[in-house]
């Protein structure tokens, strides 16, 4: 696309479909402490990355 | 949902609910605006009539035959649900945390209601939880550990924080119940990730070499500059603590090969300017940071005011500028909250449901109390039950099964409910009275956050 650049990114619909394992890290539990966040949580199940 | 913005020379198209990010042209931009609202022959006449107003201008001639181009590409990549991608989500949200079926997969130990700071800006009331001051016993917190695998399922990966008040000041504890995990855990099918927040000032060899063993990440509090550090760090003799904590520090994030920890610092109406203080921690030789805006409410010295909050906004950019001056010199850092992963980043089940307080996680005082998580402790309303009778207040529990991004009706049309999951329960509550209300304030630095990161992530991809 000429004037479009789509970044590779996860599809959220499609991981409704394979997701939800639960092993991911709990989101506050490892710097912040004070806020809720899950944009820098690491998804733990390998087939998706 | 589309949100669009221009950060760092670059037009950014976000589609919330496919999570797709698109970096675009001036032209594109524009169109993708006018998109929603206008018919396609509307859109080419709007398109054209701007760029004849702004001919002359040196920018590119502009075609009818270009706008038909651009939005066919439009087209497609709705086809291809990447954009204007349609919120399907809503009708499942409430089931999603069922499928976790009550599993627990997180603590926070509160290993010490007692610390040897006495910061007047501590949420925690100087550790002591707005109670009284204790410690937790190696009994209470084995017990914590069993119940722990007792309801944890078939989850493998486990994680325990050993928090406070001062976790050090129970320093012995800690270790017995490291040891005591370690123990367990294969027989169980379990991998404890402990990790460990402390202010600095026990930290000795011993506990650089256990930590460094045993401590999947470390998070170690630093403010910054030495003034506004010791402007709130003080011990009970009223004297900073900076110099004393800061070579510590230096020597165990050394000893880790500098990885796996984190200097975490709060920034309050004292320092809305943070980005001088995370120079400062570079200066130190840290580069794994964190920065928080401090939790007070809104009479508390400290607190944020409104004119603050656009100082912090700038700051966040500011920040981000200096995260690209350092990449190109190779000298890059980690900030917390800009670290996102767009491909390997969390599934939809994750993004809707949140930190998990209350089901997945809980946060056990020293007396063996559960409370949704470290913020509630103290709230004797929200105590869920005990580590010996598990969960006896269910209502409580249930409120936060059920709470999710979409159960939060101001979170319905904003663009970034799916990157904060409808933020922190506790801040919701302190701020509105419900963990199904929102913090404004939090919500605001939080989208600018998001906005950054992005950013800094395009550009790397680009």
């Amino acid at each position: 696309m000429k004037r479009i650049q789509t970044l590779e990114t996860r599809n959220l619909c499609e991981s409704a479909k394979n997701g939800g394992c639960g092993e991911c890290q709990t989101s506050c539990q490892s710097a912040c402490k004070t806020s809720c966040g899950i944009a820098n949580q690491q998804c733990e199940k390998k087939e998706t990355k | 949902m589309v949100h669009q913005y221009k950060s760092a020379g670059l037009n950014i198209v976000l589609d919330t609910c496919s999570g797709s990010v698109h970096v675009v042209d001036d032209i594109a931009y524009e169109l993708i605006q006018l998109y929603p609202q206008e018919k396609e022959e509307d859109i080419i006449r709007i398109m054209l009539d701007r760029h004849r107003e702004r001919s002359g201008s040196g920018q590119e001639a502009l075609t009818e035959e270009d706008i038909r181009e651009c939005l066919q590409d439009i087209r497609e990549l709705k086809s291809r649900g990447q954009l204007f991608t349609p919120d399907t989500f809503a009708p499942a949200a409430d089931t999603f945390k069922e499928r976790s079926g009550g599993v627990i997969k997180a603590l926070c130990l509160h290993i010490a209601h007692t610390c040897n700071l006495n910061c007047s800006y501590c949420f925690a009331s100087q550790g002591k939880y707005n109670g009284e001051r204790s410690v937790m016993s190696y009994e209470v917190g084995k017990q914590a550990l069993d119940f722990l695998i007792a309801h944890s399922g078939t989850r493998h990966n486990l994680e325990v924080d050993f928090f406070g008040g001062e976790p050090l000041m129970n320093w012995d504890v800690v270790k017995q119940l490291v040891r005591y995990a370690r123990g367990i855990e294969k027989e169980h099918n379990k991998n404890f990730r402990f990790t460990l927040t402390t202010n600095g000032l026990l930290i000795d060899d011993d506990v650089i070499d256990f930590c460094n063993r045993e401590m999947s990440n470390v998070v170690l509090s630093l403010d910054g500059r030495k003034q506004i550090h010791d402007r709130y760090r003080v011990d009970y003799a009223g004297c900073g603590s900076w110099e004393r904590v800061v070579p510590k520090f230096q020597k165990f994030v050394k000893a880790r090969q500098g990885r796996n920890y984190y200097i975490r610092g709060t920034f309050t109406h004292a320092n809305p300017d943070f980005v001088k203080d995370i120079r400062c921690m570079l200066d130190l030789g840290f580069t794994e940071l964190s920065m928080e805006p401090v939790v007070a409410g809104p009479d508390d010295p400290e607190a944020l005011t409104a004119g603050d909050l656009e100082i912090v906004k700038q700051q966040y950019e500011e920040l981000a500028d200096l995260m690209r001056q350092r990449r190109k010199e190779g000298r890059p850092f980690t900030f917390y909250h800009y670290m996102i992963d767009l491909s390997g980043g969390p599934c939809i089940y994750k993004r809707i449901s949140g930190c998990g307080s209350g089901t997945e996680y809980m946060a056990v005082t020293p007396w063996g109390d559960l409370y949704p998580c470290h913020q509630f402790v103290g709230e004797s309303d929200y105590r869920l039950g005990d580590i010996w009778n598990g969960i006896t207040n269910p209502g409580r529990q249930e409120e936060f099964r059920s709470c999710n991004v979409y159960s939060r009706p101001e979170c319905a049309d904003c663009w970034a409910k799916l990157w904060c999951s409808g933020g922190c329960a506790a801040n919701a509550f302190h701020a509105s009275g419900s963990i199904r209300g929102i913090y404004p304030p939090g919500c605001e630095l939080f989208r600018k956050r998001i906005e950054c990161a992005i950013a800094l992530e395009a550009e790397k991809q680009l």
